[in-house]
């Protein structure tokens, strides 16, 4: 019973750095700036529910286009030489080892009015695009930013699909594609929803690349959090939104999990 | 007579890495026929096995189903079915679904596949676990609803892929009957693959012995054990005490300076040979009555019999005997004609049958390398 206390550390560091702080967002949301108890702040969430909207589908959009994009590029890796795989999987690591802020910046300079892109199209005696400040612009910079966390977990759940399972839906009549929607998109699902969740989360709470590349009258919601903080010093709203933000992020969550049946043994094995 | 159904001809099979696994295959195989590859780790068997499933191809040589070519033809286009080694049931399935995939994929109506996913639950005692999942099922659980997975789909040939490997030995004792039974029920060829002689010997129609990518021998399970062709196939089946001897003359073996009459013939005159005896069949005697004498070096209580080592003259036999012989002390044994068996000499000669270094555990199958290739 010792073992427990291997824990010890984890469970102080959890208690004061995301229990205590919690109860502290709780305590915000529901005060007002003088600490009485108040439903004003939650109330007032209404009017920010087109901006929640927006970044949910957003998010949910850019989560579909990483699973598409992130699918094929993991499917192939997970059939590639050990020694490419390796590669594939440090190149697709590298742009993270760059920071965020930095990536981000690269792509308003790739894509603003007198960024690369329109300064190349100029030189060619081509119109410029109106490339940056826009949903578009947005969208690829989520995508860019979160592509790699679709691609490792699909990847590690399909390079664990046991060759034999292949062979054996061959051995029972299936050609190449009907191994592929019979057996390894099924056994995949649980890539798809954990890449699902781990692009979603943080695309829908994200303020930076919004407010670097998207147009400035289309704020996400991360970036009302951050005002209302930063700008508005009105942090009691801002309390209350982060708290339905997480609300509908676990919501969102254990839909997904509840639908992709990752609730397995039951039933013992008798005999 | 028999229909023969799949003839292997010349085949080889050269990996990638230069390392060549089958070094010219011939083998037929015929219909209804219960056939075991036997061998250890690494001789080639698996990879046989995989080319007439069709998840090789063969360098060279001909692989013939029916009389057509067949080897580069995938594996979803030929009627053969395969129970692989660790028994791959889908996990995302449950039981009955994974019996009625190959039927869905054959786009059977949904009556005929209920039908006969049932008679095979039945056939394989499973009746009651359609919905059940996979991962819940114990070893000899999952073997089945693979064996009934392949069936189902009524192929002309059974590849099975030591099956029986993840079992304890109680339950591969059942399931050995009951894939013979299977066998005999539904009329199907079973090509069987093992490194158990004990099960090669027990369910075999055709026992196919092999070692480093050659065919050692091919033969009834009788034969092979009674008549084995050189030193490899009798040691492999079963214990032998393997002698270096000369043939004299037709029915005539020298062996320990002493000539026995055996049931041998066609050999030279004077050639050098392979004696072969089996434990179980040496008489023990008085040391006054015996062809030869030695002295007992250890004694081990195996169940039906004892085991015997007996020291004659330098060399150490095995002898299997029920009766006791206390350690020390000097025996006689007597070899009747038929207890002899003459090999020609071969690359194995030399290399088995002395139990200079005999331990207790020796029929513990050594065999570490299931997932062989």
């Amino acid at each position: 019973m010792k073992s427990k206390w291997l824990s010890g550390p984890y469970v102080i560091w959890m208690v004061l750095f995301t229990l205590i702080p919690l109860g502290i967002v709780f305590y915000f949301a529901f005060t007002d700036g003088a600490g009485q108890f108040t439903l004003a702040n939650i109330q007032r969430l209404g009017a920010y529910l087109p901006i929640l909207l927006r970044s949910a589908w957003m998010s949910i959009f850019s989560s579909i286009l990483c699973l598409l994009i992130g699918y094929p590029v993991a499917y192939c890796m997970s059939k590639a030489s050990p020694t490419r795989q390796k590669i594939y999987y440090m190149l697709i690591m590298l742009p993270m080892c760059l920071s965020f802020l930095l990536r981000t910046m690269a792509w308003v300079s790739l894509l603003e009015d007198t960024g690369i892109i329109n300064n190349a199209l100029r030189s060619l005696g081509l119109s410029p695009l109106p490339l940056i400040r826009n949903t578009g612009a947005v969208i690829l910079g989520m995508v860019y930013n979160y592509l790699p966390f679709m691609i490792m977990p699909l990847y590690t759940v399909l390079i664990k699909i046991d060759r034999r399972l292949i062979e054996a839906a061959q051995d029972l009549g299936c050609n190449q594609v009907q191994v592929f929607t019979k057996v390894i998109l099924p056994l995949s699902v649980p890539g798809i929803v954990s890449g699902i969740t781990m692009v979603f989360v943080p695309a829908v709470s994200t303020f930076y690349i919004s407010q670097k590349l998207g147009s400035p009258g289309a704020v996400l919601i991360g970036d009302v959090i951050e005002s209302q903080f930063k700008g508005a010093y009105n942090p009691n709203l801002g309390a209350a939104m982060s708290l339905i933000l997480m609300a509908l992020i676990f919501l969102c969550v254990g839909l997904m999990n509840h639908f992709s049946g990752t609730d397995d043994e039951e039933g013992v094995a008798t005999l | 007579m028999a229909k023969e159904l799949i003839r292997l001809t010349n085949l080889t099979m050269t990996f990638e890495d230069g390392e060549t696994i089958l070094k010219g295959i011939n083998l037929y195989i015929n219909d209804h026929e219960f056939l075991t590859l036997l061998g250890p780790s690494g001789c080639g068997k698996t990879t046989t096995l995989r080319m007439i499933g069709g998840f090789l191809t063969p360098t060279s040589g001909e692989i013939l189903f029916d009389g057509q070519r067949i080897n580069e033809l995938p594996p979803h286009k030929r009627k053969i079915n395969t129970v692989f080694q660790r028994y791959a049931l889908f996990p995302h399935l449950d039981v009955y679904d994974n019996i009625a995939f190959g039927l869905r994929l054959a786009k059977l109506s949904e009556r005929e596949i209920d039908e006969r996913v049932m008679e095979m639950l039945d056939i394989v005692s499973l009746k009651g676990f359609e919905n059940r999942k996979v991962t819940s099922l114990s070893g000899g659980q999952q073997q089945r609803v693979a064996i009934a997975r392949a069936l189902v789909n009524r192929p002309k040939v059974l590849l099975l892929d030591e099956p029986l490997g993840a079992l304890d030995l109680r339950l591969r004792k059942d399931m050995q009957n009951e894939l013979k039974r299977i066998q005999q029920a539904m009329g199907i060829t079973f090509i069987y693959v093992t490194h158990d002689q004990e099960e090669a010997l027990t369910m075999s129609d055709t026992i196919v012995v092999m070692d480093k990518g050659h065919i050692q021998q091919i033969g009834r399970p009788e034969d092979i054990y009674n008549e084995p062709k050189n030193a490899f196939v009798a040691d492999f089946i079963g214990e032998s005490n393997i002698l270096d001897g000369i043939m004299r003359q037709d029915l005539l073996v020298e062996f320990f300076g002493r000539q026995f009459p055996c049931i041998d013939k066609g050999f030279a005159r004077d050639e050098p040979v392979d004696v072969v005896i089996r434990p179980e069949d040496i008489d023990i005697v008085p040391a006054d009555d015996g062809h030869l004498c030695g002295t007992v070096t250890a004694i081990t209580f195996k169940g039906v019999h004892y085991d015997i080592i007996v020291d004659f003259k330098g060399f150490k036999w095995l002898i299997q005997s029920t009766d006791y012989q206390e350690v020390g002390s000097y025996i006689g044994i007597r070899l009747n004609p038929e207890d002899i068996h003459v090999m020609k000499k071969s690359e194995y000669s030399g290399m088995f049958g002395d139990y200079s270094s005999y331990s207790a555990e020796y029929d513990e199958i050594a065999e570490g390398g299931e997932d062989e290739e």
